[in-house]
């Protein structure tokens, strides 16, 4: 079944984005094309076969516990749009 | 301006130093003046570094005078794509999202530049967040290929290529994802390189996909892109996916004797690749044999497969790695009583369409009833390609192929058909879901004087097979 236009509004929503209806229209007509397009991986035989995620022999690396400075608070908030000299700030939220 | 100075290349400065037949201040003033007259031209920077640049060459100059070690790239002019952090200086990722974000700490690739010696330039443009083949996404601009006729550089690296191209610098870094650092190198006519996953830390690189992201390197010579690689490799312990390996010393063992086998599969030249573009390849071909090398046709049967699976990996990928832009900690924030419209209204504002496009695909293809048919299934068929690779590579050296299907495209040809544009990666993205290291060589021009790569894959942290035989290959076509 093709993505709708509704499908897409929830799914931009979910992600955090408001869509005008202009980008709506562009968005939806671009989905179709590319969805049918990736469909094409149904057709492979996969019965069996292990999901790869990652390709270098990941080992966990350890170190010792040792304290080492980190990025200064005054730095750290440096880039934020609104703090309190402490804290990032943000609207009210109850 | 020092004469001749955009055809110098990284080891002809390097020379020109300890001769001290020009300054490192000399140098820098060479490349930041041509980046404000020329690179504005083609829009190939989104910020220069004057001040710490500058500085950095003063005290080279000052190393020189005092005979102290300038290090194995003292001097030497360099330009980071703008999702590279650098201390300092604005960090765009081309996106209106990170307005005046300025990074607080160096990524390990601009760190391990400047202990070497390296004068960074500047920041280049890009296609924002890295998502894009034409460097036509860009908050700042589309970049223009130096080749001229309004052609596109490629991208998403589109600003790195472009400076080199036009010998703003003699080296520069970008980043792959699917191909944004071959695909530009092949339109720009110069050298690109993708390392093996895990070759180069990405601390301080912003994050598309993770499972594929890598830096990677431009240059106008093979032995300026094996130095640039060589400086930057290795290790580091802020990045727990960088490979302790130990890389020999590329730029010394380019000159080999060593006849390779190389592997031409038939799935990268049926219908798709542009004649004249195939025929460039072809007579390479020709020139390889020729050379003692042996040829054989083998089949990477899944490679076809090769973007349907990037677009859904990719996209889930970035979709999750985007989540932290919400305008809380830095970048853009539009003003909202209520936070979620806060939220709402700056991801809106602040990401361009394409980024808004893979966003709501990626979220789709990991929301619950689609899982399974997307994101699962595509990591199975990249598990199939990958061992495809594994298949090949028990027969031959390396796999040789076109580097993208066409040669540049004009500004704007692809821009309303994003499958169209996607498809331009189909020979590059397979290096990327499998982990290999790749390369694109120049390798000639269609008839219009358009220049086409030529691309070469190797097994896991065999760089230097590629390097040595792109070496040889210059050498043949002189």
């Amino acid at each position: 079944m093709p993505i709708t236009k509704d499908d897409i509004l929830k799914i931009a929503s979910l992600a955090r984005l408001e869509l005008s209806a202009g980008e709506l229209e562009k968005i939806h007509k671009d989905l179709v094309q590319i969805i049918s397009y990736i469909e094409q991986i149904q057709k492979v035989n996969t019965d069996g076969i292990m999901p790869s995620s990652q390709f270098i022999k990941a080992e966990n690396v350890f170190r010792e516990d040792i304290v080492k400075p980190s990025l200064p608070r005054e730095k750290a908030l440096s880039n934020a749009p609104d703090t309190d000299g402490e804290y990032f700030k943000v609207p009210k939220v109850l | 301006m020092i004469a001749e100075y955009s055809k110098l290349s990284a080891m002809d400065i390097i020379k020109g130093l300890r001769d001290k037949s020009f300054s490192a201040v000399e140098i820098c003033e060479s490349a930041l003046s041509l980046a404000e007259s020329k690179g504005r031209e083609l829009n190939a920077f989104i910020t220069l570094t004057h001040d710490k640049a500058f500085a950095q060459a003063r005290e080279i100059d000052r190393k020189i005078h005092h005979n102290e070690d300038i290090g194995p790239l003292g001097g030497v002019p360099i330009a980071l794509k703008d999702n590279i952090c650098y201390t300092d200086c604005p960090t765009t990722c081309a996106s209106h999202i990170l307005d005046k974000f300025i990074p607080p700490y160096d990524s390990t690739c601009a760190t391990r530049l400047i202990s070497a010696g390296g004068i960074i330039i500047g920041k280049t443009n890009m296609d924002e967040f890295a998502m894009g083949s034409s460097n036509e996404n860009s908050y700042y601009g589309p970049v223009i290929n130096p080749i001229g006729n309004n052609l596109v550089p490629g991208g998403s690296s589109g600003g790195s290529a472009s400076a080199v191209a036009a010998g703003i610098v003699p080296i520069a870094f970008g980043s792959e994802t699917g191909g944004s650092v071959r695909q530009p190198a092949a339109f720009c006519g110069i050298y690109g390189l993708k390392p093996s996953y895990g070759g180069i830390s990405r601390y301080g690189l912003a994050a598309f996909a993770s499972s594929m992201d890598q830096i990677g390197s431009f240059a106008r010579n093979i032995k300026d892109l094996s130095l640039a690689y060589r400086i930057v490799c290795g290790r580091d312990e802020n990045d727990s996916t960088s490979v302790a390996f130990a890389h020999p010393d590329y730029p010394d063992l380019l000159e080999s004797e060593r006849k390779f086998q190389i592997g031409i599969p038939r799935e990268f030249f049926l219908e798709g690749l542009d004649k004249e573009a195939g025929k460039q390849i072809d007579n390479a071909i020709k020139l390889f044999q020729k050379d003692g090398h042996t040829i054989k046709e083998i089949s990477l049967p899944n490679s076809p497969l090769a973007i349907a699976i990037y677009y859904i990996i990719a996209v889930a990928e970035a979709s999750s790695n985007l989540a932290r832009y919400d305008g809380v900690k830095y970048g853009l924030r539009i003003k909202d009583d209520d936070l979620i419209n806060m939220y709402d209204k700056t991801r809106n504002l602040g990401f361009g369409s394409e980024v808004k496009r893979r966003i709501i695909l990626g979220t789709y293809v990991l929301s619950a009833g689609y899982y399974d048919a997307y994101y699962f299934k595509a990591q199975q068929v990249r598990e199939l390609l990958k061992r495809d690779f594994e298949t090949v590579f028990k027969d031959v050296d390396m796999v040789l192929t076109p580097t993208s299907p066409t040669a540049a495209f004009k500004i704007g040809e692809r821009i309303d058909d994003p499958l169209a544009m996607y498809l331009s990666d189909i020979y590059t993205a397979p290096a990327n879901l499998a982990g290999i290291p790749a390369v694109s060589i120049p390798c000639g021009a269609v008839s219009d004087g358009r220049p086409v790569g030529l691309q070469l894959m190797a097994k896991a942290f065999d760089e230097l097979s590629l390097f040595q035989i792109a070496s040889r290959f210059a050498k043949l076509g002189e």
